[in-house]
């Protein structure tokens, strides 16, 4: 096992698909000679070439329309879209193209493409740069939805979502980007819709994403000394939904909760706790509990920022009231 | 000047003639945009391409993608929501396309394909196949901030890209000239991308054919896009809700007097050919289209199935376990 940041986890899954197959390409703003404006991009210029790796102009439609057309034609692109704020300059590329020309066209044509962009807040960026949008992709049909939160899920969901044949958003949590974790030597593909049980407990579930997991297995730590044992799930891809390991974690326990970066309107956790509402009603022992980022913009100032999207505190504070 | 181009052109406007016929009798449900008038772009571009050259064509897009040899039956029973439309029933109209034939799809979004079209020539750049991708769209889409998002990057990445602006004077219902600030919409623009200024006549089949050659062999030698804005009239309204009275009569008489299928038999009859010869190629045509229409009116409806097949690539839209 070779420690890796989770920036460094991006390029060596670029890297390692480009070895393996010619027809994985990379584009987007600064990829390329600059590296990536987070860094996660170093390197790949120098290894693969200004044919494979290309610098792109700011037009977001462009780079996410050559994904597409690429795709289409054979290679199996990665488009970097820099903010994720940014995808609302070219949402018609992800939502009305790519992701409805495989159905529309009875199936004749395939999309294989990943979209890798930096989301959500921590960096002191302000609303345009720091909004957590994953909810916007998980509700488009025809797009997969997946959301890191560690150094190894970044290799490998991302392997997996460059070799899957449709249309994949890659969220990954820039305030996880300096994060070291360890990640498996060698060839290292995960599985896209599977979520992770990360901790075992008895008294209560809590879901979260991307940069969430980490607060909320803190958060299950503080709890525990305090007497309160909590399951926590890191959902890792919102499309497909692993719904048989959400359910079944919440059923075992009987209470569940999500932490959620995107904020509260139509949130993920929104989607999970109609499922379990429906499919597991009579197993749960109290109201499902949401704790999201509050329906507003994203503000700058550092304690507005902390105070707006779901801390450690929060969770503590939230699961100890409502589980008393 | 030659016969095929002809057959092709007529074959078009039969069809489109036809889809007219049926909207009338609402055997076309929802809107369509029909190209009468417009053949000689179509003909001739497609005619000019190799068998694996990519079309990408927008919402008025059923001769495009007829052009790259789509059948006829195919796509009248997708306009008719047939299962043996060419596109299952799922796309209609605006979606029509035929990717065995290389015509990548119609794109009802405007200005979305021309940045698509992008990655089709990146494919044949990195591959070196020499293949072209060919992008139509109208005078409209000049206005929209994908035009100058695909032109700058196609020329800055010297990619086989061929853009063919249909100009036929209209934006939906809005004369071009009243919303562009320049007189040519695509031409005019050219050179802010270091293109060359192309105007050609649109309704001229032989025209529009040498055009696509010089465009297409250029951009095989891996010498970049060219932007070609082709003059033609649209000799219906914009859509099938649309009587286009908002068109001056005389206007629309200078144009009917120089329509590109009547105009090209005329030259075809001058150079010596036969007025059998395209009377026989006229009655196929003919035959051709009525075959279609009765094999789409008797296609099956489609099976409620189809719903929810084919968003994924494992032919599902299975999204949780």
């Amino acid at each position: 096992m070779a420690e890796l940041t989770y920036r460094d986890a991006v390029a060596a899954a670029i890297a390692q698909e480009m070895e393996r197959d010619e027809n994985v390409v990379f584009l987007g703003e600064d990829i390329g000679g600059a590296g990536g404006v987070f860094k996660a991009t170093v390197g790949l210029l120098e290894r693969f070439g200004p044919t494979r790796v290309r610098d792109t102009p700011i037009s977001e439609m462009a780079i996410l329309g050559a994904a597409m057309g690429a795709a289409m034609t054979g290679l199996r692109p990665i488009a970097e879209i820099m903010f994720s704020d940014f995808l609302a300059v070219c949402w018609d590329m992800p939502a009305n193209q790519m992701a409805k020309t495989r159905y529309m066209s009875g199936g004749q044509i395939t999309l294989p493409l990943v979209v890798r962009t930096a989301n959500g807040g921590g960096l002191r960026f302000g609303a345009q740069h720091s909004q957590a949008v994953e909810n916007w992709a998980m509700a488009v049909p025809g797009l997969k939805v997946v959301a890191p939160s560690s150094a190894a899920d970044v290799k490998g969901l991302l392997a997996a979502a460059i070799r899957d044949p449709d249309p994949v958003i890659f969220f990954e949590a820039k305030e996880l980007y300096p994060l070291k974790g360890e990640v498996p030597d060698g060839e290292h593909v995960d599985r896209l819709g599977t979520a992770k049980v990360l901790r075992a407990g008895k008294d209560c579930t809590i879901l979260a994403l991307a940069a969430m997991v980490s607060r909320a297995l803190e958060a299950a730590e503080r709890l525990a000394r305090e007497g309160i044992d909590a399951t926590v799930v890191d959902i890792r891809s919102l499309v497909p939904l692993d719904t048989q390991t959400i359910l079944r974690e919440t059923i075992a326990t009987g209470r569940l909760y999500t932490v959620e970066e995107n904020p509260r309107l139509c949130g993920w956790g929104a989607e999970i706790a109609s499922i379990v509402a429906e499919e597991a009603f009579w197993d749960l022992d109290a109201p499902i509990v949401r704790i999201t980022t509050p329906h507003a913009p994203l503000p700058a100032a550092d304690v507005l920022e902390d105070g707006a999207r779901p801390s450690v505190e929060r969770i503590v504070n939230t699961v100890r009231t409502t589980l008393g | 000047m030659n016969v095929a181009l002809y057959e092709l052109m007529y074959r078009l406007r039969v069809f489109e003639k036809r889809a007219y016929d049926l909207f009338l009798q609402n055997l076309v449900k929802g809107t369509s945009h029909l190209a009468l008038g417009q053949e000689a772009v179509a003909a001739g571009f497609a005619s000019a391409m190799r068998h694996d050259d990519w079309t990408f064509c927008t919402y008025r897009g059923h001769d495009h993608t007829l052009a790259r040899g789509a059948s006829m039956t195919g796509c009248m029973a997708e306009l008719l929501g047939r299962a043996n439309g060419v596109l299952t029933g799922k796309g209609g109209s605006m979606h029509l396309g035929a990717a065995d034939k290389h015509a990548m799809g119609s794109y009802a979004i405007v200005g979305a394909h021309m940045c698509i079209a992008l990655g089709a020539g990146w494919t044949a750049q990195y591959k070196a196949t020499q293949q072209v991708a060919v992008c139509f769209f109208g005078d409209g889409t000049t206005n929209i901030g994908a035009f100058h998002e695909a032109l700058n990057m196609a020329a800055v990445w010297k990619l086989p890209v061929v853009f063919v602006c249909e100009n036929n004077m209209y934006m939906e219902y809005t004369p071009i000239g009243s919303v562009t600030a320049v007189k040519r919409p695509a031409a005019d623009r050219a050179a802010a991308y270091g293109l060359e200024a192309i105007v050609i006549d649109g309704n001229d089949a032989d025209a529009c054919y040498s055009t696509a050659l010089t465009a297409y062999e250029r951009a095989r030698r891996g010498e970049g896009p060219s932007l070609i804005e082709a003059l033609t009239y649209r000799q219906g309204g914009h859509s099938r809700a649309d009587p286009a009275k908002y068109r001056p009569d005389a206007e629309v008489e200078a144009w009917m007097k120089r329509d590109p299928v009547p105009a090209y038999r005329a030259r075809l009859l001058a150079g010596g050919v036969e007025d059998s010869a395209l009377a026989a190629i006229e009655a196929a045509a003919q035959a051709e289209i009525d075959a279609a229409t009765e094999a789409a009116k008797n296609g099956p409806l489609p099976s409620l199935d189809e719903i929810e097949k084919d968003t994924w690539a494992d032919g599902t839209s299975t999204w949780r376990n």
